[in-house]
Formats: C-alpha cells, sequence, structure tokens
C-alpha cells in the first residue's frame, strides 16, 4: 500500500511531522517497507524528442538516438526498443537518474562500442504500468511544447510504502489508515463530507443478480452518468496518483482509481452504450470466453462471477473488466459499479485462471459491505465535476442483506492474554476511534464490529486491537523460570547429535544440502525405491525428492574437485524420502570421501583412499555411540550403486533384522557416468532409524571390572583356506574355542601367491591366551593350540599351514 | 699394606688410562674374578697372624670399594659418552611437518540449533520434530489457515500431487499441531528443522530452517512472550543488553501476533548486535489462537500460550557474519572450513555458547 503524508491529511489533522508518523505506523503494526524521496530524482526524469535515429555499428537490435531533451546539445542514447523513431515523444532519463524500478543509479556506459548518455525509459522502469514493451509514447499533441519539461509533476510529500498485512483490507485505502492512526492518538480523524447524489433521472439499465449455488456476487450497486467528457484528469488528480506511483489515464480511469485508493472501495465503469440491453451477475458457463482489460483472452469455467449482458460476458465481477465495454476518451454514457463479491470466491477464480489485478487483490481480502452507496456519490460527483454529464439515482441489487457482527466482550479477558493492565475507559476510547460501537451490558461490552473489519470475528480480536493500539510496549517482561518438567532431547535425538560430531570428528565437513535433488542423479542412487516428483519444482531438475543424500553429495563433491580440491571428506546427517506420505522419511548419515590419504607427505606412503577407511568410520562410530563391536555381523550384500566387490553392510546383531549401515566404494559405472574427476570415491550410510536405541543406559550395561594378573601367552597361526572364505568366519571359530581363554585376536596377515595353492589364501593370526584362574603351563597351552586348529579346521575347511 | 697400596696405585693408574670398555671388564676380572687378585688377596686372610689380620682385612676392604668405585666410575662414563655420541647422530630437523592430520567441522546451522536447544533446554522447553513432508491441514488448515485464505499466498508451497494434499512443510508450525494432537497440555517444546518455500533468489533459499517455539499452561501470557524472547536473544548473541522491539503482525495461527525486531549498528563493516538505531526483523511470534487450540482439542478457555517461529539461517547469519543465505547450502570446502564449527566445540551452558 503507497501513501504519502500529504494524502494522509484529506483525512487527518494533525501537526506531527513525518519523522513520527513513520514510528506510529509501524507501532500500531501497518509495517512501513520503505520510505521513498521521489522528488529529487523525479525532476530528472525530462520530457524528450527523438529527432533522429541511426543503426547501432555494433549491434543489430540496437538504435543510436538524438534526443532533443529541451538543450542545446542533443543527447546520444542507445536504445533497444523497437518503437524508438524519429518524432516520438518520450521519457529521457539522465545519468544519475535513479531508475525507479530497478533502484539503480544510471551512469554513462559505453553499450557495444557507442557511448550512451542516460536512457529512454519503457513504463514499466518507472513504475508507471506494468508495460516493458518499447519506450513511453507522449501523445504529440499534449507534449509537443513541454519538450525538456519535468515529466513527473513536484510532490512535496515523500512516498511511503506499507506493508499491509492481509486481515487488514480496511488499510488498503488511506481513510482506514487514518483512521487507525487517529484511534492510537496521533491526529484526529477529520469528518468525511457526505455528498450524495440528488438525482431525478433513473437507472435504466435493469440489473439482475442470479440467485444460484455460489453465487459470488451478493450486492451490486450502479448509477448511469449520461453525456460526460471524457478528458485528461486535472492537475490535482493527476499529482496525486503520480505522487503515489500511478499513472493518469483518463479522467474516468483515475476518478475510480482515486476512489479505490482513498477509501478502499474498487469500481468498475463501463461505457453503457455497450451494453446489450441489461446487466446480469451469474456463475459462468464452462467455455465461455471473453477478452479483458489486459488484452487477454480467458475461457472460463462454470462456476466463475461473471457479469454479463444479453451478449455475453462483460468481465469478470471483481477481478477484472472486459474490453468490449471498457471506456475510452469519446466514451459517451458511463455505467459505474459499485458491488460486493465474497472473498472465497475471488479468490478461486483468480487461482484458476492465474489472474492477478488490484481489485481481485482488495476484494478477496474483504471490501466494506457497506460502502457500496459512498463509492458511488464520491465517484459519480467527481466525474460530473469534470467530465460533466448528468447522473441517474443510485440502483442497488442485493440478494443478500449484509449483517454487522456483535461481540460480547469481557474486559477482564484482556489482562489475562496481555498480561497489563488498562482501563475500561480506555478500552472503550480505543473501540470509538476503531469504529466500533458498544453498549455496556453488565460486567461485559457489547460491541458491533465496524462493516469495513472482515477479521474481527472474536474475542482475541478485539484484545488485540486494544494491545495494537495502547501498544506493543506495555507489554511487561515476565522473566522465564528456569526449571525443567522433562528431558530436552530424546534418546534418538541424542543418538543424532553424537552420530553428527562424531562423524565430524574423523575429518568428514558437514555439509547441508536440500532434500530434493537432481532426478538423473537420484536415479543412480535410488535402489528399490520408487521416484517422489515434486509437480512445482523450482527448476525442471530439481524435481524429485531425495531417495538417497548420495546423489547431492556427489553433486557437490565433484563441485569442489572441480575448484581444485583433491582429497576431501564431506558428510550429511539428515533426510531421506522412501514415500510421499508424511513420515514416509529416515534418518541418514551419509558420508563420502575422495582421494588419497597423506598425499605429498615426506613421511607416511600415500595411499588412495578405500573401503577399509569407510569401514573404520562407521565401525568406530557406531563403537563410540555404545554399540558392541563383538556383536557386529558384516557380510557383502549391497545395494547395486556400490562397487559389488568392494562394499559390505552392517548389522549390529546376529539377529540381522535391521540392517545398520552400508560402506564401500562407489560403482565404477556410476563415476564415469558422472565424469566427477578422482581417482576414487569411497562413502557409507548410517541408518540411524534402523539402531535399536538400547534399554539400559551405558553405564548399567557395563559388565563389572574384572581383570586377570595371570600371565598372558601369545600364539601365531597360520591358516590355508579357500580364497572365498571369509576371515569373519575364523575370528568366529576362533573365539568359540574359550571365550574366557582367548582375549585377544588379530590378523596379521593376508596373503596369495607362490607357496600357496591356486585359489587358495593364507590368513595369519595371532591370538592372546590369558587365563582368570591361573598361570597356564605348556601342557594347558598345547591343548588350547589344538583345539583351535582343529576347530577352525572343522568348522572352516582351513588346514594350518605347517 | 705396602702391598696393596702399590696394587692399588697401579691399577689406578691403569684405569684412569683406559677408555675401553672391554679392557675394563678384563681388568675387573682380573682383581675381582674366581682367581682374582684381590679376591687371591681375600684368601689371604686366614693365613695372617691375628695380630695383623684385622688391620689387613680392613686395608684390603678399603682398596677393594676404591677399586670397585672407580670401575663403576669408568664403566659409567664411557656408557655416558657412548649414550652421547650416539643421540648427537640421531639430531632430526624438528621443524619438518608431523604426520598429516585433517580436521571435520560441524555446520553453521547445526552449530546454531545446537546453541538454540541449548538455551531453550535452561528454561525448560523440550525438543520435538515433525516430517519434512506434510498434509495440508497440519501445515495451513489446522493453523487457522483455511484454504482461499489469502495468508497461503504469503507461503509459495511445494506440493508433491496436484490435489495440494501433500506438501513440503512451509514452516515448522505444523509441529505445534502433532504435538498438541499426541499429547495434553501443558506444552512447552520448541521444534527446529528444515522448511520450504518456492523461492529462490539472493535472499531466499528453497530449503531453510525455522525453529518453532510453544509454550501453552493455563496463565500464559505476552509478558511471558516477551520475557521469553528476550532471555532468548540475551543468551543467544552473548550480550548483556540488547535492543527488542515488538511489532503488531498478522498470523492467521496467533492472535494477538507480533513481529520481533532486534537493534544493530554496522561498525567497521561488522553487524554489532544490541546497539545503534538500526531494526531488523527477526522473529514472529503471537498468542496462539483459539481456533488452533479448538482444532487440535485444547480448551482454550482453561489454557493459553504463546508460539514463536525464527528463522535458524537467519541467526547464523548476524551471529556469525555470513552474508549469504544460499551459500549455507552450497557445500562449497572452502566456506565449510571458514565457517564451521570444531566437532568438540559442543554449545552447553556452563562452558559457554561459543568461542
Amino acid at each position: 500500500m503507497k501513501l504519502t503524508f500529504n494524502w494522509l491529511k484529506d483525512h487527518l489533522k494533525t501537526s506531527l511531522q513525518e519523522k513520527n508518523l513513520l514510528e506510529q505506523l509501524t507501532n500500531i503494526g501497518l509495517e512501513v517497507e520503505k520510505v521513498e524521496n521521489l522528488t529529487a530524482n523525479n525532476e530528472l526524469f525530462k520530457i524528450a524528442r527523438i529527432v533522429k535515429t541511426k543503426k547501432h555499428p555494433n549491434a543489430d537490435r540496437l538504435k543510436v538516438c538524438f534526443v532533443n531533451v529541451g538543450e542545446k546539445d542533443l543527447k546520444e542514447v542507445v536504445c533497444g526498443a523497437t518503437n524508438a523513431k524519429e518524432g516520438l515523444i518520450t521519457i529521457y532519463a539522465p545519468p544519475g537518474a535513479v531508475i525507479p524500478k530497478t533502484n539503480t543509479k544510471l551512469v554513462i556506459a559505453k553499450i557495444r562500442g557507442v557511448i550512451s548518455h542516460g536512457m529512454l525509459c519503457s513504463e514499466s522502469e518507472l513504475n508507471l504500468s506494468d508495460e516493458s514493451d518499447g519506450i513511453v509514447e507522449l501523445s504529440k499533441s499534449k507534449y509537443q511544447k513541454k519538450i525538456g519539461n519535468n515529466f513527473f509533476s513536484k510532490s512535496e510529500s515523500n512516498l511511503i510504502d506499507l506493508s499491509i498485512t492481509p486481515n487488514r483490507p480496511d488499510c488498503l485505502g488511506v481513510r482506514g489508515i487514518a483512521r487507525d492512526l487517529a484511534a492510537s492518538g496521533f491526529g484526529k480523524l477529520k469528518v468525511k463530507s457526505e455528498r450524495k447524489i440528488k438525482s431525478k433521472a433513473k437507472q435504466t439499465i435493469n440489473v439482475k443478480i442470479t440467485r444460484e449455488k455460489g453465487q459470488g456476487c451478493t450486492a451490486f450497486g450502479s448509477c448511469l452518468i449520461t453525456n460526460v467528457k471524457n478528458t485528461e484528469s486535472p492537475e490535482w488528480l493527476k499529482d496525486k496518483l503520480i505522487s503515489v506511483g500511478q499513472k493518469p489515464i483518463s479522467a474516468i480511469v483515475d476518478i475510480t482509481n482515486y476512489v479505490m485508493l482513498d477509501m478502499n472501495r474498487p469500481l468498475h465503469a463501463y461505457d453503457a452504450d455497450k451494453i446489450e440491453k441489461s446487466i446480469i451477475v451469474r456463475n459462468s458457463k464452462s467455455g465461455e470466453e471473453f477478452t479483458a482489460l489486459d488484452n487477454k483472452n480467458y475461457r472460463l469455467e462454470s462456476g466463475m462471477c461473471v457479469i454479463s449482458d444479453n451478449k455475453g460476458v462483460l468481465g469478470l465481477g471483481g477481478i477484472i473488466g472486459g474490453i468490449r465495454s471498457g471506456t475510452k476518451f469519446n466514451t459517451k454514457n458511463i455505467l459505474l459499479e459499485s458491488a460486493y463479491f465474497e472473498p472465497s470466491s475471488i479468490r478461486k477464480t483468480a487461482k484458476k485462471l492465474n489472474l492477478d489485478t488490484d481489485a481481485k487483490f482488495r476484494f478477496e481480502r474483504g471490501i466494506d459491505p457497506l460502502s457500496i452507496e459512498e463509492g458511488l456519490n464520491k465517484a459519480a460527483l467527481l466525474i460530473q465535476e469534470i467530465c460533466g454529464g448528468e447522473i441517474s439515482n443510485i440502483d442497488v441489487q442485493k440478494i443478500e442483506n449484509f449483517k454487522t457482527k456483535n461481540i460480547k466482550f469481557d474486559p477482564n479477558l484482556f489482562e489475562k492474554i496481555s498480561g497489563f493492565k488498562i482501563s475500561s475507559k480506555e478500552m472503550l476510547k480505543i473501540l470509538d476511534g476503531l469504529g466500533f460501537k458498544f453498549k455496556k451490558e453488565k460486567k461485559c461490552f457489547k460491541l458491533n464490529v465496524p462493516s469495513w473489519r472482515p477479521d474481527i470475528l472474536q474475542d482475541v480480536d478485539i484484545i488485540e486491537e486494544l494491545v495494537r493500539i495502547s501498544g506493543y510496549d506495555k507489554i511487561k517482561t515476565i522473566e522465564p523460570l528456569k526449571n525443567r518438567i522433562k528431558s530436552t532431547l530424546t534418546q534418538s535425538q541424542k543418538l543424532f547429535h553424537f552420530l553428527q560430531r562424531s562423524v565430524a570428528s574423523k575429518g568428514y565437513m558437514e555439509a547441508i544440502t536440500w532434500s530434493f535433488t537432481d532426478r538423473n542423479y537420484n536415479d543412480y542412487f535410488k535402489d528399490k525405491n520408487s521416484e517422489i516428483r515434486i509437480i512445482n519444482p523450482i527448476s525442471s531438475e530439481l524435481d524429485v525428492l531425495r531417495n538417497s543424500i548420495y546423489s547431492n553429495l556427489i553433486m557437490h563433491m565433484s563441485k569442489n574437485l572441480d575448484r581444485g580440491f583433491k582429497d576431501l571428506s564431506i558428510f550429511e546427517i539428515g533426510p531421506v524420502f522412501k514415500g510421499s506420505n508424511p513420515g514416509d522419511q529416515n534418518i541418514v548419515v551419509c558420508g563420502l570421501s575422495a582421494g588419497k590419504k597423506s598425499r605429498l607427505s615426506w613421511i607416511e606412503k600415500e595411499r588412495y583412499v578405500d573401503v577399509f577407511d569407510a569401514k573404520r568410520d562407521v565401525v568406530q562410530t557406531l563403537v563410540e555411540a555404545g554399540y558392541s563391536y563383538e556383536k557386529f555381523i558384516i557380510d557383502s550384500k549391497t545395494p547395486n550403486y556400490y562397487h559389488p566387490g568392494k562394499s559390505g553392510r552392517l548389522f549390529l546383531n546376529s539377529e540381522k533384522d535391521n540392517i545398520a549401515a552400508y560402506f564401500g566404494e562407489i560403482h565404477p559405472n556410476i563415476l564415469r557416468k558422472i565424469d566427477i574427476k578422482t581417482e576414487t570415491l569411497v562413502g557409507f550410510e548410517i541408518f540411524l532409524d534402523n539402531l535399536k536405541l538400547p534399554k539400559k543406559t551405558l553405564n548399567n550395561q557395563k559388565k563389572n571390572f574384572i581383570t586377570s594378573d595371570y600371565q598372558k601367552s601369545e600364539r601365531d597361526f597360520a591358516f590355508v583356506v579357500n580364497k572365498n572364505t571369509k576371515a569373519q568366519d575364523l575370528i568366529n571359530a576362533i573365539s568359540s574355542v574359550d571365550q574366557n581363554m582367548i582375549s585377544n585376536i588379530k590378523i596379521f596377515d593376508v596373503y596369495e601367491g607362490p607357496n600357496i595353492p591356486e585359489n587358495q589364501k593364507s590368513i595369519a593370526i595371532n591370538i592372546t591366551i590369558q587365563s582368570y584362574e591361573k598361570t597356564l603351563n605348556d601342557n594347558d597351552l598345547e591343548k588350547l593350540n589344538k583345539l583351535i586348529i582343529e576347530t577352525v579346521e572343522n568348522k572352516t575347511g582351513a588346514k594350518i599351514r605347517s | 699394606m705396602s702391598d696393596l697400596k702399590k696394587l692399588k696405585d697401579e691399577f689406578f693408574l691403569k684405569l684412569k688410562k683406559q677408555s675401553n670398555l672391554s679392557e675394563i671388564n678384563q681388568i675387573k676380572s682380573d682383581l675381582f674374578g674366581k682367581n682374582g687378585i684381590i679376591s687371591s688377596e681375600f684368601k689371604k686372610i686366614s693365613s695372617i697372624t691375628e695380630s695383623k689380620r684385622k688391620q689387613f682385612a680392613s686395608d684390603l676392604n678399603i682398596i677393594k670399594n676404591e677399586l670397585q668405585d672407580l670401575i663403576n666410575l669408568k664403566i659409567n662414563e664411557i656408557e655416558n659418552l657412548k649414550i652421547n655420541e650416539k643421540l648427537e647422530k640421531e639430531k632430526i630437523d624438528i621443524t619438518l611437518p608431523e604426520r598429516p592430520f585433517i580436521r571435520g567441522k560441524i555446520h553453521p546451522v547445526s552449530q546454531t540449533i545446537d546453541e538454540v536447544s541449548s538455551i531453550f533446554s535452561e528454561i525448560g522447553f523440550s525438543v520435538e520434530e515433525g516430517p519434512d513432508v506434510e498434509n495440508e491441514y497440519n501445515n495451513f488448515t489446522a493453523l487457522n489457515t483455511p484454504d482461499n485464505h489469502p495468508a497461503r499466498d504469503m507461503h509459495d508451497t511445494f506440493y508433491l500431487d496436484k490435489k495440494k494434499e501433500r506438501l513440503l512443510r512451509t514452516h515448522t508450525s505444523p509441529v505445534q499441531i502433532r504435538t498438541m494432537m499426541k499429547g495434553k497440555p501443558p506444552f512447552k517444546i520448541i521444534a527446529p528443522g528444515r522448511t520450504y518455500r518456492s523461492d529462490s533468489d539472493q535472499t531466499h533459499s528453497p530449503m531453510f530452517h525455522q525453529v518453532e517455539g510453544l509454550h501453552i499452561d493455563k496463565n500464559i501470557n505476552m509478558g511471558h512472550l516477551k520475557g521469553c524472547l528476550n532471555y532468548f536473544i540475551k543468551e543467544f548473541f552473548e550480550v548483556d543488553k540488547i535492543k527488542m522491539r515488538f511489532r503488531p503482525s498478522h498470523f492467521p495461527f496467533t492472535e494477538p501476533s507480533a513481529e520481533v525486531d532486534i537493534g544493530f549498528k554496522i561498525k567497521d563493516g561488522k553487524i554489532i548486535i544490541g546497539e545503534g538505531d538500526q531494526w531488523l526483523e527477526i522473529l514472529g511470534c503471537g498468542m496462539v489462537h483459539p481456533n488452533v487450540l479448538r482444532n487440535v482439542k485444547v480448551d482454550p478457555s482453561k489454557f493459553q500460550g504463546y508460539a514463536f517461529g525464527i528463522g535458524i539461517d537467519r541467526l547464523a547469519m548476524l551471529k556469525y557474519g555470513i552474508n549469504d543465505l544460499r551459500s549455507f547450502f552450497d557445500c562449497d570446502y572452502r566456506w565449510l572450513k571458514h565457517f564451521g564449527f570444531d566437532p568438540l566445540d559442543v554449545p552447553t551452558n556452563y562452558r559457554g555458547l561459543s568461542r
């Protein structure tokens, strides 16, 4: 909502300054978005005539224009508009001027080798309209003698742009803002001049609102103004519109705009001669068409509220009028419409047709249903004043009578919600200022809500008004109590934070990437999940919810590699999606490493990161998180985006019910297809929701602390096994021999090659043996050794290497 | 005695000249071996006349000790010399780099969420969560934003189906609904998380983070709201003094509603919170609308309270001087390294939120 202090003063008597005004507006909830000093800048824009044009030497689409701006020398300006031609009168902005639309300051610039001194402006660049096609074309007859003059007339008042919340349609008019200010003690609201049409002439065009289901119009007021002479608006009116950034068009259009801006009462003017017999307000039929004032043709669905005549649709009620009955400079007879349209009907129609107009914006928020006649009176009399003609009486058709709302309000509720006190007298003063009528009834107020406040429905709404106008600074600050009833985090939330920091502590940078991703990348990693589409993505590539974090991580890894980094580890902890219903998501910790360990180190041997790095990070993280290493089960069944031979999955226990993690090299085919510049890429995924939360605390899970002080002994074994025998099987076999005596098992070598039969390998194992009861003698040890060898050979088919 | 003395002098001289460890060991065995000179002298004791025996034994013991001490001294000297020679050879260039290490970092948004949770934990809030995919009811309707309400325009929503029933939540407020639906008052929760709006430019990212707050009890009024936020902002920015302004605003799910600005100034290109006369909007809040309470079966005549929603990314930007919202999700290694936090820096009350 744009306004000026000057315009506000039409409704408000105040001696306060603009600085106070801006503060007060914000204090009462009418947020000042920005304040522009238009005057100084506006004076830079000159009426100018293109004297001569020539083709730009280096660009086909550009012209070099020689422009008369009222100075001795012509200005040389490069222009791309197709309508820039000799003789055109337009608007010139010199270097130093700030273009209103883009807020950029013009400088003298070389455009494709030709110096341009300023620019010729389009209507949209000057915020005059949305027209951005070509530069402004001013009428020759009117502006011929004004070359070099300022285009904008002087305005003493700054342009104040307010951000009006959707609940306050009344403040989409200057009067409403003045009323709020006055209620808050900022000046006094002036009494409206209630000039009324006094006419004996009848409104002769018959208006009918059909009574049908879903009718979006409940009241339609109109009057006929005959024999007008549409003309240019007088200076005061033009200045007023320009002062709030509107473009004057013709008196009739300007007056309807003025009334709309002044009192938030949208009106529509029809060329009465173009209306075929009568006006019918009805639901549209499917397939009906009309051309609107934006020159676009609209094909309607059934059930949209249209204003029609006997021939067809004239316009969409409360949204946009049609070309067929639009007013022009030569229009002689006008039918002026002032109606009430249901907000939900307006919104539905505008949404379906993807139409956004000023009228729609106002009607969907709710127009004062009791302003129909006042709007007609004000506009018709102004039209008569400026354009002459005769006004008919006002005809109002209604299918519903508007009733104002009554609210019973208990003043004690105010302190209960706001936490501070104001007197009943003060309350009533505020409500009176806002236009409420009231009666005291025992301890309550019986309040009658003003018709322009559709947002006020119940007692809390009254409280808001009272707090807002009294001032939010009156709310006391009550210090919060420092007591906690419930623990801050749940167990799984604690685990989330633990895993996050545990992985980061292993050298991974935490990334946060979008929950949606590129469909092509997602395809590589979606495994058995189905794709979840976003129907209105920000770009056609980012149109699916991620089934895995890998897609985004790899994309970003690739970008970082392109930046010249080689050895990187990144991770993300966040949701992945498996369906499009709320809750079809899981939390995953996904890590990804590229490149080498110890690259270019004088002391360490450099090597590629490999699957055992990823395995260590997964295993260590889970152990740190409190899961028991001894119980982990690992096998090699992994999704197809991992290297089939160099990847694994981990279960927390032998029940294998939930997969705790995957780790491994990313499939070489994927690396090839996405063309990522790295020697190697390994990653892991830990599935937080699959990690069983222990019932006991870590402390309670611990066994008693027992140590053995008896002699330890170590024995080395080398077993020859089939190539596909798993190390884990050997370890399991050994530890099954005697869990109390065998305290540590280490694989210190794996060998294939000469001296070992083909398809077999040798695994060398170091075993630590210690008893809790006695020092073992040679005999005991020998017995145990034998048992170990026997067990391993029986269980795994291994042969001890002699 | 003179014989013994001669013996002593002779070996003293020999030992002093000697610097070879094996020679010294030879002398040692010559003297103290089984048939060594000193050992032989001791054997003589019994054959010496009684009158001289005591004296002889005493002298011999003295000489024995002196010689032994000298031998030990010599051995020690030589071993020290050897170690020192070895150490001299083992000297390395200690300025060469250590074995390589790598550092991981925690993302500023995660760190900020932890800071926020830590602050609200102190005043009794617990953390709730909700799904990223929401239904239209929880995200809008239950929050007093029925279909065809213009406030829906303020949220550019990502939808997952043509009927617009499933969507990516546009704010964390649906967690209010979920929390109140499944429990009984009082409620005192915060809900940090990802939120989505189909908006993408310099100052908007299609994904961002919010933290929702909800406190419902019997007599919670706007003073409690102000006190809670005042406490939070002071703690979060780690300043003693803040300038905070409550300004009337409108959200369909709160009534009365407010937006909160904090005062700041720019000094040497850096933002200073709590001073100056410029205002920055950082959150929206209000008293939970009775319609919302009714929708979740909480009786508004018995229970009331406040809710707020804060932009987490915005908070992180202000506190840590980050200019560009979109850079949060660009995953630029240099950026993560620069703005990230050490994983050991867990924000806590006793250690302080940040270093």
